[in-house]
């Protein structure tokens, strides 16, 4: 098994593969390898086989076929609590009939620890959460946001190199939310462990994760750093899925020199960068992000093909305005720009001239 | 406008005092509230509420003596019975004069009744007498002492005039230290004699049954209730109504089929000598006794267990058993200390519920008990339609309801009330 997988692989999906009722396939063959002290988000909308992977992970669920390895030893006939692996649920699940101390004793008692070192760890683990004086409460006298963190500790207290975390800010406010965004990541990154997280939450993707794996129909789509799947997505699914994004359709007049000409449904042209077509005559779809797109004439190159297009809604937004535009017969057009004293705010009714850099504008499937 | 830095009360717009400004307007949808319940109200004030207070006025309702026997009472209240002497001759004429009153009007022999319970053979006395005492003309006929006891032999015996002292007053506490084989002797209460004592034991005995049940039903149903609460939801609902199908079958049908499965000539015993695990000489008991009340109620009670224990169950997160399991423990460890202590307050809304219903149960221990197998309630049952000794029926019944309300107090002190959850 050890010359099949990569060296540094710690965690390690090969094929996986699984159904509940034996016509659907749920994850549809599955490949994923992550290398130790990652964290890594699985990311994509309800349905998309992304809990289903983390539950397979934990063990609560049977992969269908293929293998999961875990620092190179296949676990799939390991039951969970022989796996030891930590896990932060959605819910948080402390058990209510026990204190806080309880709760965090309880992972060691199973492990049969003495009853002073547990003490001791129970302590580092509360003091680690800033939640030191909390150890005699109930569950249910505590805040969401103390919840949270006690779930979290409880998953760290018996020091498991990969912790999965399933939605575990789902039921926070947005304030707290980034919050514990922060302190999760530093967390993680402080004591070196592997972290695997779902959620649905793009911003929580890309601001907590070193890669990302983007599911959808129970394939990962794109599994990249932030940076990456953000500018440079691969299809058009991830566009859409991550950030606000503009689409327009058309169809490939001609590559040259890594340059697509698209001939936009409207009869226009434009210059793309070709992602995943090929050749001329394919449909596409093309897809520039919002605070990429230029109108002020002196700030686009030269050459570059132009479109026209009308001003249908202004809207401040403070720290930026937000323009909606017809462009090429849609309606949904956005464009982002940055509130500078030097900006111009366009008018509805207005007619301008818009523009973006060839590499900006990506070709992608239809 | 009301300043609201003032002090004192706050007022109102209209500056009455908020407080009867808010009274008032919910006084509306109070009273709107208690008509909508009123029927019930009423139905239960007289059907239920008043007959029971009736029932436990009569645990201590002694009036009957003086009622029928006013000149008796009176003459004997002079009478010191610790001498052992008859009393004197008035208390014969004051006798003989309230006698042949209820004679007349047909009372003396509910009067005999009353005292029968605490004197066996009194009431023979009193209607023999009563019969003869008719003809007598009391203004004139004396002396009244030799004559009656010319009538009856009975009235020269103390004890008869002791019993009738003791008993003269109008509440009394006869009843229930009937109900638990005491009686009032010279020195006040004192136990009946060893061969007449019956109701401890039946009382400890539906104690003691009652536990077992409630055990029983607890082991069985937690499993069925386990399943209904983690089965998709399909199959949960049809096991659901697999639980619930006794209610919608009489009682006595279903006490009668244990009747038919347990006799030694029955269906259990006819399998069990047909594999020959039981010899045909030997059939197994398993009615008309303990076991057989055990059995069938078990069954009958069996729901009124697992629905609480559902409603419970239900509540409890799956996630709970998932996150102990992370955390390495093993399938038993995350049931004990995790899921059963969560599901114990379904436990405890069982309990109850079987454990107040199986102790005042009546018919299956009728019908499959025999004589071993009967509880407390088949003899307030016989005392109240059989014998008519509706008072002694009556303690019977108070005490169960005190030994009731003793359990749900310790329970509540053990466990706590709050803990008991039906959903």
């Amino acid at each position: 098994m050890a010359d099949a997988s990569n060296v540094d692989a710690f965690v390690e999906f090969e094929r996986v593969q699984k159904s509940y009722d034996g016509e659907n396939l749920v994850v549809k063959d599955l490949n994923l390898t992550m290398p130790k002290g990652e964290f890594l988000t699985m990311l994509g909308p309800s349905g998309s086989g992304k809990t289903t992977c983390l539950m397979m992970l934990a063990g609560f669920e049977t992969a269908t076929h293929g293998d999961i390895r875990l620092d190179g030893v296949s676990i799939n006939n390991i039951p969970p609590h022989k796996r030891g692996i930590g896990m932060v649920f959605q819910n948080y699940a402390l058990f209510p009939h026990m204190t806080i101390a309880e709760n965090l004793s309880f992972p060691l008692e199973v492990r049969k620890m003495g009853k002073s070192e547990r003490e001791e760890k129970v302590k580092r683990a509360l003091d680690m959460v800033e939640m030191g004086a909390f150890g005699g409460r109930r569950p249910s006298q505590l805040s969401g946001g103390q919840q949270q963190r006690i779930a979290l500790a409880r998953a760290l207290v018996f020091e498991p190199e990969l912790v999965l975390m399933d939605e575990p800010l789902g039921a926070l406010d947005k304030q707290l939310r980034e919050k514990m965004q922060f302190e999760i990541t530093h967390l993680a990154h402080r004591l070196g462990i592997t972290v695997v997280y779902v959620t649905h939450d793009q911003t929580e993707a890309l601001t907590m994760s070193d890669r990302v794996a983007v599911f959808d129909d129970g394939r990962i789509q794109q599994i990249a750093p932030p940076d990456q799947l953000y500018e440079s997505p691969e299809n058009s699914f991830v566009a859409q899925f991550i950030g606000e994004n503009n689409t327009l359709e058309g169809t490939v007049k001609e590559i040259n020199n890594g340059v697509a000409l698209v001939q936009l449904d409207d009869g226009e042209l434009i210059d793309c960068k070709p992602v995943n077509v090929s050749r001329p005559g394919e449909r596409t779809r093309v897809s520039i992000r919002p605070e990429r797109v230029e109108y002020n004439k002196e700030r686009l190159q030269e050459g570059v093909h132009t479109l026209k297009a009308e001003v249908l809604e202004f809207i401040y937004m403070g720290d930026i305005f937000r323009t909606r535009l017809r462009v090429a017969g849609n309606d949904e057009f956005i464009i982002k720009t940055r509130n500078a004293p030097d900006q111009t705010r366009l008018q509805p009714g207005q007619q301008i001239e818009i523009g973006w850099l060839p590499e900006d504008c990506r070709a992608l499937d239809a | 406008m009301t300043d609201i830095s003032q002090s004192g009360p706050v007022l109102a717009a209209d500056g009455t005092p908020l407080k009867r400004s808010l009274a008032r307007a919910l006084r509306l949808q109070k009273m709107r509230a208690l008509l909508l319940i009123a029927p019930l109200l009423l139905f239960i004030l007289l059907t239920f509420i008043l007959p029971v207070a009736d029932m436990l006025y009569r645990s201590v309702d002694n009036r009957i003596v003086q009622d029928v026997l006013p000149r008796t009472v009176q003459a004997l209240e002079d009478w010191d019975p610790a001498s052992n002497q008859l009393p004197e001759e008035a208390a014969f004429a004051a006798l003989a004069a309230d006698l042949k009153e209820a004679a007349n009007a047909k009372t003396h022999t509910k009067v005999a009744k009353r005292l029968n319970y605490e004197n066996p053979g009194m009431a023979s006395v009193f209607r023999k007498s009563g019969r003869k005492i008719k003809k007598w003309d009391v203004e004139n006929d004396g002396p009244y002492r030799e004559r009656l006891i010319d009538l009856n032999k009975g009235w020269g015996d103390v004890e008869l005039w002791k019993t009738i002292k003791t008993y003269s007053g109008i509440r009394t506490s006869g009843y229930f230290l009937n109900a638990v084989d005491m009686q009032l002797g010279a020195d006040g209460a004192e136990m009946r004699p060893e061969n007449e004592r019956i109701y401890n034991t039946m009382l400890i005995r539906t104690m003691r049954m009652s536990l077992i049940i409630t055990f029983s039903c607890i082991l069985l149903g937690y499993p069925v209730a386990w399943l209904l609460a983690n089965l998709p939801a399909s199959k949960a609902n049809l096991l659901l109504i697999l639980v619930l199908l006794p209610f919608w079958t009489s009682l006595l049908v279903r006490t009668s089929a244990w009747k038919i499965l347990l006799q030694q000539q029955g269906v259990i015993n006819d399998t069990l000598v047909w594999i020959g695990l039981v010899d045909d000489a030997n059939r197994l008991v398993l009615i008309n006794n303990e076991l057989g009340t055990i059995i069938a109620m078990t069954h009958i009670l069996l729901p009124f267990m697992i629905l609480p224990m559902y409603s419970v169950m239900q509540t409890i997160n799956p996630t709970y058993m998932r996150a102990a399991k992370s955390m390495g423990a093993t399938d038993w460890t995350a049931f004990w200390r995790v899921y059963f202590p969560q599901s114990v307050p379904g436990i405890g809304a069982g309990s109850i519920l079987v454990f107040i219903l199986a102790v005042g149960y009546y018919i299956t221990p009728a019908l499959v008990g025999g004589t071993k197998g009967t509880f407390i309630s088949n003899l307030i049952a016989y005392h109240i339609s059989t014998s008519g000794n509706w008072g002694l029926g009556a303690a019977l019944g108070a005490i169960l309801l005190a030994v009731v309300l003793l359990l749900y107090w310790v329970y509540d002190k053990i466990v706590g009330i709050d803990n008991v959850k039906l959903g």
